[in-house]
């Protein structure tokens, strides 16, 4: 019993693990990844991108149009996020089961957050090239999009795991439901929302670099433009904006998750 | 007003949360305006684009059709996909599980915390651009994807896998040292068996991400899979129907992944 | 019978200038059992974590069988600790593993690194971890999740842990704290048996005092961060307890009675 006991704990681990190895083992055939390569390509790396890839003098004068990029990159996320976060949280209010009104139309919109949410950022892109073709508008729409699916989501779970208390609460005082949504859901859902929303805007920074290569727009072109004309100074210099406005943008939410949360 | 002025002092520490909560709406309603109001229209209307894409809709999900790829090939190219994933999950998730030991407030020493600087700023460049950086070196395809991907993979792995070690209870960590035992031993006999239901709900979680991310790479860094077949359908062929089809692809394997990881979560959730 | 363990001058002030400890001495003889009574915040845990250095004291040093522990290195640091055996108030027990997992990790301090990790244990440490949780009345609960067990059992996993170190002395930290009364007897009976019968020192600190009184041979009395009393139970009056504890005369919720009253 007791020699059992370690043996079967000791071929399960090593079943789990066999498992991992050939899963891991097909998956690198049918992709054609080479491991030896995928070692020795990061020293190489590493050596390219401190011989290469770092901004020099020239590579200043781009600054006020990289600049001039990252402000419309930063635009576009937070406008798709909050116009998105504004449709998510109408989604949520009918979709949540704490809130919603009609069974029919909750599970209309929980199914429509599921399509959004599942259809990825660089395929809204290519989707919507074809009706606002290289425009900034088609950024948007994708970013719109991609965050309307997942702040839908995260809205109705917020709604769900704080509310349900305050709402049956108010439902026994006979309170109506307008006045439930704004007098209960709203405010003790509202640090939760905003933190979901400023998390979005941190992700469509960065998706919004992906999409803007798709597109043709904002920073993400910058980056495509340096770095197919080889000028990679240029495009380290991008990299730094980027990460700069990142962290900052990360800092500054940080400081409001910090006092309302 | 009356109740205000009674307890005053209640409501002024209750009033900062309140006064951050509308100065952040207000100023994320403000720059939303100012990005409509400054972007570069192109004189594009956006009214006709948004009825276009009503209509676009309505062609791609309604009439997909097969041209350029065929039923078989594209199934092939969704396992590519899968495949820079399931390679992109387990090499992050080997590489941050050791990272994050080492950054976990609770097990590491002084010394290696500073780590998490570095991780940030890792995690704060956008996946495709480590794509494209190791393209350089190592050549557009499956290496340089795979490589690249993990970058911010372990970026996000770290931060879970560490906070997941630090919800742990300190005392079982205290017990052990107590008894003699050597900090590998206590990694592996306290730390990683009491968080295993967390770090494996987060790897699959980062596994689901790392699709969608596949697909990006594929369309915007030529990483292959079915993301570049769907940037050769939309941006050379011009198909719209067939755009539909493969994004009828992608979708049913998301959500069966979404499915999964709802169901894996629930049972985790039963076992913890 | 000589001094198992000396605890010789030791102070300790933490980083932000308080002092939890300053200018104990005691010392204890093997086979003693031995509580430590006195408020919250009275210092008597980190006196228990200052003798196996998992607190480092400030000045003074700690002898354990005549090894002077405050010098020590790293690595003879933790032979000195697998030969002493610590219980805690919150068991400190890994819940998603086994009864027999928890009570074996008490042998890692034996094992090579390696082998600990891997959790390789060999027959004989296995069959002396089922004996001894048979001892402990848990031969039917060996490979239940130790998050299926009940405060009570948790604790005799806890002491099953540190009796399968062989340890010499056992440290108990509040050990019966958040339990309630049945197993907080159960586990002070258990703790006197092994006293008693296997012959190993236990310094315990407790924070009830009949409790201390009943099962004690000897009574340390701690008071922010000083020893104000050190002596056998049955010289212990009231009036030192109010001392102890620095309440008013009169406000204890329990009696002496018998022979301490008065």
């Amino acid at each position: 019993m007791l020699g059992n006991f370690f043996l079967r704990k000791r071929m399960n681990f090593l079943a789990y693990f066999g498992l991992l190895i050939i899963i891991a083992f097909v998956a690198g055939v049918i992709t054609e990844y080479d491991p030896v390569k995928g070692f020795t390509s990061i020293p190489k790396a590493i050596v390219w991108g401190f011989t290469n890839f770092y901004p020099n003098v020239e590579s200043f004068e781009k600054l006020p149009d990289i600049l001039q990029k990252i402000r419309e990159t930063l635009l576009v996320s937070v406008a798709a996020t909050v116009t998105g976060g504004a449709f998510a949280f109408l989604f949520a209010i009918f979709g949540a089961h704490t809130t919603r009104f009609n069974v029919f139309l909750g599970v209309i919109s929980r199914g429509i957050a599921i399509v959004f949410r599942n259809i990825d950022f660089s395929a809204w892109a290519m989707i919507l090239l074809f009706s606002f073709g290289q425009n900034v508008m088609t950024g948007y729409f994708a970013l719109f999009f991609g965050s309307f699916g997942f702040l839908t989501r995260a809205f109705m779970e917020t709604i769900d795991e704080v509310s349900g208390g305050p709402v049956e609460a108010l439902k026994a005082t006979g309170a109506g439901y307008f006045s439930i949504v704004f007098k209960s859901v709203v405010p003790s859902t509202m640090p939760q929302m905003i933190s979901w929303v400023l998390f979005a805007i941190e992700t469509n920074i960065r998706q919004a670099t992906l999409v803007g290569i798709l597109t043709g727009t904002g920073i993400g072109f910058a980056f495509d433009l340096y770095y197919k004309s080889l000028n990679y100074h240029a495009a380290s210099l991008v990299v730094v904006v980027i990460v700069i406005a990142i962290l900052l943008i990360e800092w500054l939410s940080n400081y409001v998750r910090r006092v309302i949360l | 007003m009356i109740t205000r002025s009674e307890t005053k002092i209640k409501v002024k520490s209750f009033n900062k949360a309140t006064l951050v909560i509308r100065m952040t709406l207000l100023v994320l309603v403000l720059v939303t305006l100012l990005g409509f109001f400054t972007f570069d229209y192109k004189g594009i209307h956006v009214f006709d684009g948004i009825v276009l894409t009503g209509q676009t809709f309505l062609t791609m999900f309604l009439e997909p059709h097969f041209s350029h790829f065929t039923f078989v090939e594209l199934i092939s190219k969704l396992f590519i996909t899968i495949g820079l994933a399931i390679l992109t999950t387990m090499l992050g998730a080997a590489i941050s599980l050791f990272l994050a030991l080492v950054a976990a407030r609770n097990l590491a020493s002084k010394t290696t915390s500073n780590i998490r600087g570095i991780i940030a700023v890792i995690r704060a460049v956008p996946t495709v651009l480590w794509v494209l950086i190791f393209a350089v070196a190592a050549g557009l395809g499956s290496v340089a994807a795979v490589i690249g991907m993990s970058f911010h993979s372990i970026g996000y792995l770290v931060k879970a896998y560490s906070e997941s070690f630090e919800e742990m209870d300190d005392g079982v960590i205290e017990a052990l040292k107590a008894s003699g035992a050597t900090w590998w031993q206590i990694v592996f006999q306290a730390v990683l068996p009491s968080s295993m239901t967390y770090l494996l709900s987060w790897t699959f979680l980062r596994f689901e991400i790392n699709f969608t991310v596949a697909v990006a790479m594929g369309a915007a860094a030529g990483a292959g899979g079915i993301g570049y077949d769907m940037f050769m359908a939309s941006v050379f062929y011009y198909d719209l129907r067939e755009v539909g089809i493969i994004t009828y692809f992608m979708l049913l394997f998301a959500i069966l992944l979404e499915v999964f990881a709802t169901r894996l979560k629930r049972k985790l959730r039963l076992n913890a | 019978m000589k001094a198992l363990l000396e605890v010789r001058r030791v102070s300790k002030k933490y980083g932000n200038g308080s002092t939890a400890l300053s200018d104990v001495s005691f010392s204890i003889q093997e086979g003693e059992f031995v509580s430590i009574i006195g408020p919250s915040g009275a210092g008597k845990s980190t006196l228990l974590r200052c003798i196996n250095r998992m607190i480092e004291v400030s000045s003074g040093e700690v002898v354990f069988q005549n090894v002077n522990v405050t010098k020590l290195g790293k690595k003879q640091l933790k032979q000195v600790r697998r030969t002493i055996g610590m219980i805690f108030q919150h068991y400190n027990l890994v819940n998603r593993l086994s009864v027999i997992e928890n009570v074996l990790h008490g042998r890692l301090g034996y094992k090579s690194t390696l082998a600990g990790m891997l959790g390789l244990y060999n027959e004989e440490e296995k069959k002396k971890a089922v004996e001894i949780l048979a001892m402990l009345g848990l031969q039917d609960q060996i490979y239940k999740r130790a998050d299926q067990l009940s405060g009570g059992q948790k604790q005799r996993v806890g002491i099953a842990r540190a009796l399968v170190q062989e340890p010499k002395l056992l440290l108990c930290d509040e050990p019966i704290a958040s339990l309630d009364p049945n197993a907080s007897k159960t586990i002070m009976d258990y703790l006197k048996t092994i006293s008693t019968t296997l012959g190993i020192t236990v310094l315990v600190n407790l924070h009830q005092v009949d409790v201390a009184l009943k099962y004690s041979d000897r009574i340390i009395g701690v008071n922010k961060g000083r020893i104000i009393y050190d002596g056998v139970p049955r010289e212990m009056t009231s009036d030192m307890i109010h001392n102890i504890y620095g309440s008013e005369t009169g406000d204890l919720l329990f009696d002496l009675g018998g022979e301490n009253a008065g």
